[in-house]
């Protein structure tokens, strides 16, 4: 016997909506899940990320749109009667029954036979590398493995689909790296799809198949972890996903989707990423991209410098007082005048206006 | 001269308040005497009295005869079972019914106003609900009226000065104090508990029987004592509304006798002290039940 | 199936607002049962009274001497409420802050009067207040009422000092305030809500205090509560109106401390912590 998740192909969200108090917490969410597949919804805190999460659990009411698995349509289903797992950010786990109750508990709901709960159990615990500690009670046990029995739980039932609630918020950073590992090697083991909630880029980048960026509960964009890395497609994304220089411009002269722009005092080259109708526009760049060299064309003054091990991330100031963080291979001093530049590919250019 | 005569004594003084500190004993510790000092002989000081004063009897014969008395006299030993009668029953409804209204009300928004009102039978007392009760609940009252004018009876219903009376106003004055209790057990537990076992296909009643009911269990014990024993040592409301030579002579109403009729005050104490046995046996027994349930957090893990 | 749950949720949701709604209905009728008789000019078989009259409040007044009354009940609160704040609040400090051996045993001890009836400790109480001369004295009826004053303002306190974390005095200290400086810049201002909000519950507590003040009290060191016991209990030697007219005389004052304590207080904390400190 192996958990392994139910077959289906595809769940469906057609424009998902929730209003709350007159606001829009999520508009018109509409998405299409393969078997399989892992998907990460990415954004800051109050994006609207938790509340498409629940509704999709369950556990908030639809006030708009419909969801479904494959031909049923799910939406007006109770949590209890959809059948997915869930692993909450503070896992949980009820702690009045050991961890083997607790792996248990969907099981015995479905009132499965005595036997096949205990050897499902055994598997899952197996899985998450719980055997020994199967009896205790989880107050007994640390964050880490309070997490491991949270996945257990949650895919032991064999679910289509198991959602994932920032589940690893509460843990420290380097346990943080091991869980990611572990959440990546369970789902790729049991086949079902995750629907995972973060507000760490790299945890979205490291862990999922496609990343979906959420703003004031509307979808921002959809892609894949490279899509997203290395073409954002709003200046707002692109800040979310580590650009930190994000720039006013004002356009010079066109070339196809190439643009020379005037930032500052320099003039430095971008493409153009969405439609760019106006001279306004904004540069985006990495502080990765930003390096100094002799023939780059922002001159700017090191206002502090970090070392980083292999390298040095530094802010420099221009003299008509823009504000850029770059990355050096050299040491660089506060007080130092450099020149800085990025390759034209490396300057994602947007429509400004907003930012 | 004294400088020289105190040295030797200073570090040796210095060493015991360093002793006492490390133990926990300072300045700021002492703050507690007074309260302390106050319950102690304001409370532990008469409990123990008063079972010297039971063990004197007034009228001689022997260290228990008050308790011999008492126990071989029907007309005494039968307020113990007149109470139990009102004051179980009465516990138990009160419980029951606040169980649900708990669950129910606790992720209400009025939740505050609510409670506002509940607590106003608790501030008011039962003396000011035994005189509302006696005008509401009479034979001429509103209740009994309104009875009427829908048909469900002919001719009034006796309710006062009678048991029923004592019934309902300890339905009224605890049934307040049971919910609140409740409630705040209630709202202790970790609402993702409930939403964890929604998502593993527990429906309502299975939510209730597996996860609230062994998570509330420890605080329904408790809140059954602490209800309880207000119930047994009921007083007012058994004079005022019940019938107090009769089938509401509860227990309070013979140690008051005792006390305060009869100018008896080693017979008053030692019934004073047969009813905080009784209380003290049932709180026992139901610790005793309860300890077989879950006690710990009721929170999901951490966070 | 889905229906058949449906129907049955919205049915259970029902029986409980109904249940609520019949207990506040009944809670209410009780209470306008008294105003409106201590209103009212006869009142025999009808549902409202014949007329409405003030006059069973003058009466009420002078027959039951409530003026006097009035002024034990608040003399024994107020000397009840400053005992316990001067009593209660550095206990609470000193068992918020220090951890001692035998500091379990203190608790239940402090606990115990809360938890016990008062009826049940009271006889034996009132017997060593009369032992000292105390008994049926203002100062007995007092210090009576003081007893289980001290430790609920105790158990109020302690979680509340308990919230204010220790590091903020440290800090004081090493910012150069002396214990007094400290007290006066630092403790009280942080204090003062919990306490008012204790002492405010003392004082309705004391107001509605029937049972040690009824065991504990003499003629002329009866309150408001056990002149209204006497009264109901002795009913027919007065109208019934009368006896209303000083029941909602006592309804008010408690009411009043009662809705100036709830504008600072929420019942369920309180009920709550006292449930956390009765574990």
């Amino acid at each position: 016997m192996t958990i392994s998740a139910k077959n289906f192909r595809e769940l469906r969200l057609e424009g998902m909506r929730r209003d709350f108090g007159g606001m829009n917490a999520l508009k018109d969410i509409s998405l299409t899940v393969r078997r399989g597949e892992f998907i990460a919804l990415l954004g800051p805190s109050g994006c609207g990320k938790s509340t498409a999460l629940n509704c999709l659990a369950g556990l908030l009411p639809l006030t708009g749109g419909s969801i479904w698995l494959d031909e049923t349509r799910i939406d007006h289903l109770k949590p209890e009667e959809r059948g997915f797992g869930m692993v909450f950010q503070n896992y949980a786990l009820f702690p009045h029954m050991s961890l083997r109750k607790n792996i248990g508990f969907g099981l015995r709901m479905q009132k499965l036979p005595r036997e096949v709960i205990d050897a499902k159990v055994e598997e899952a615990l197996a899985l998450v590398r719980l055997t020994k500690q199967a009896d205790k009670l989880p107050g007994q046990i640390s964050g880490g493995q309070q997490q491991r029995v949270a996945i257990a739980r949650a895919i032991v039932v064999e679910p289509p689909l198991v959602l994932m609630d920032e589940p690893l918020s509460n843990l420290d950073a380097k346990l943080r790296l091991e869980m990611r590992a572990e959440i990546r090697r369970i789902h790729n083991m049991i086949g079902c799809s995750t629907i995972y909630v973060t507000h760490d880029q790299d945890e979205a980048l490291s862990l999922a198949d496609r990343i979906v960026v959420l703003r004031e509960g509307e979808m921002r964009q959809v892609g894949t972890p490279h899509e997203l890395y290395a073409r954002p497609a709003h200046a707002d994304v692109a800040e979310f996903m580590g650009y930190r220089n994000i720039l006013k411009a004002q356009a010079q002269s066109h070339d196809g989707a190439r643009l020379r722009m005037r930032v500052g005092g320099a003039e430095i080259a971008g493409c153009a990423i969405e439609a760019t109708p106006g001279r306004d526009v904004i540069a985006a760049m990495r502080p990765e991209d930003l390096t100094p060299s002799d023939s780059g064309p922002i001159a700017a003054s090191v206002v502090s410098a970090e070392y980083r091990g292999r390298d040095f991330y530094g802010l420099a100031r221009t003299p008509e007082g823009l504000e850029l963080w770059f990355r050096s291979d050299i040491a660089v001093r506060p007080g130092e005048a450099l020149r800085l530049g990025a390759p034209a590919e490396r300057v994602l250019v947007y429509a400004g206006g907003a930012a | 001269m004294q400088g020289m005569a105190l040295t030797p004594a200073a570090p040796e003084r210095a060493r015991l308040s360093q002793r006492l500190a490390r133990r926990g004993f300072d300045v700021t510790t002492l703050l507690l005497l007074p309260a302390l000092l106050f319950v102690m002989a304001l409370f532990v000081y008469p409990a123990i009295y008063g079972l010297w004063l039971s063990l004197h009897p007034m009228n001689g014969g022997g260290a228990l005869a008050n308790y011999i008395n008492f126990f071989s006299d029907a007309y005494k030993y039968d307020t113990i079972f007149t109470t139990l009668k009102l004051a179980i029953p009465v516990t138990l409804v009160n419980l029951l019914i606040s169980v649900p209204i708990a669950l129910r009300v606790r992720h209400m928004r009025y939740q505050r106003i609510l409670t506002t009102i509940l607590i106003i039978p608790v501030t008011l007392g039962t003396v000011l609900t035994a005189q509302g009760m006696l005008n509401y609940l009479g034979p001429l009252g509103w209740f009994n009226r309104v009875l009427m004018l829908l048909g469900i009876i002919h001719e009034p219903v006796r309710l006062v000065h009678d048991f029923t009376g004592v019934f309902l106003s300890q339905i009224v004055g605890g049934f307040p104090f049971c919910f609140m209790l409740v409630l705040s057990y209630v709202t202790g537990i970790d609402p993702s508990l409930e939403s964890a076992a929604a998502m593993l296909g527990a429906g309502p009643f299975a939510r209730f029987r597996h996860i609230i009911l062994p998570l509330l269990g420890a605080g329904l014990a408790i809140t059954f004592c602490l209800a309880f024993v207000q119930a047994f040592a009921v007083f007012p409301s058994a004079v005022l509304l019940g019938a107090p030579s009769g089938p509401t002579r509860v227990i309070a109403i013979a140690a008051f006798h005792a006390a305060y009729e009869e100018y008896d005050y080693s017979m008053g104490s030692a019934v004073a002290i047969i009813m905080g046995a009784v209380q003290i046996i049932v709180v026992m027994l139901v610790m005793k039940a309860s300890s077989l349930l879950y006690r710990g957090p009721v929170a999901g893990g951490k966070g | 199936m889905t229906f058949n749950n449906e129907m049955g949720a919205r049915l259970w949701r029902l029986a409980i607002w109904v249940f609520i709604g019949f207990f506040i209905i009944n809670l209410v009728g009780i209470i306008a049962a008294v105003v409106v008789d201590s209103f009212g000019t006869s009142w025999f078989n009808s549902w409202l009274p014949g007329g409405f009259t003030t006059s069973w409040y003058s009466q009420a007044w002078s027959s039951f001497q409530l003026g006097g009354v009035l002024l034990v009940t608040f003399e024994v609160a107020g000397a009840v409420l400053l005992g316990s704040a001067l009593l209660g609040v550095p206990a609470a400090y000193a068992l918020a802050r220090r951890d001692f051996p035998g500091k379990r045993f203190v608790m239940l001890i402090f606990v115990l009067p809360l938890i016990i009836p008062p009826f049940t400790y009271g006889i034996p109480l009132a017997s060593v207040l009369y032992k000292f001369g105390l008994g049926g004295t203002l100062t007995g009826v007092i210090l009576a009422n003081l007893m289980p004053s001290v430790p609920f303002v105790i158990f109020i306190l302690v979680p509340f000092i308990e919230q204010i974390d220790p590091r903020v005095e440290a800090a004081a200290r090493v910012f150069g305030a002396g214990t007094g400086a400290l007290l006066r810049t630092v403790m009280v201002p942080l204090l003062v809500p919990g306490i008012l909000a204790a002492l405010l519950l003392v004082l309705v507590r004391t107001i509605g205090m029937f049972e040690l003040t009824f065991l504990t009290a003499g003629p002329g060191s009866q309150t408001l509560v056990v002149e209204l016991y006497y009264s109901v209990f002795a009913a027919g030697m007065r109208a019934n109106q009368s006896i209303d007219a000083m029941a909602v005389i006592y309804m008010a004052t408690s009411l009043i401390c009662l809705v100036i304590a709830l504008r600072f207080v929420d019942p369920t904390q309180i009920v709550g912590r006292a449930k956390r400190t009765a574990h």
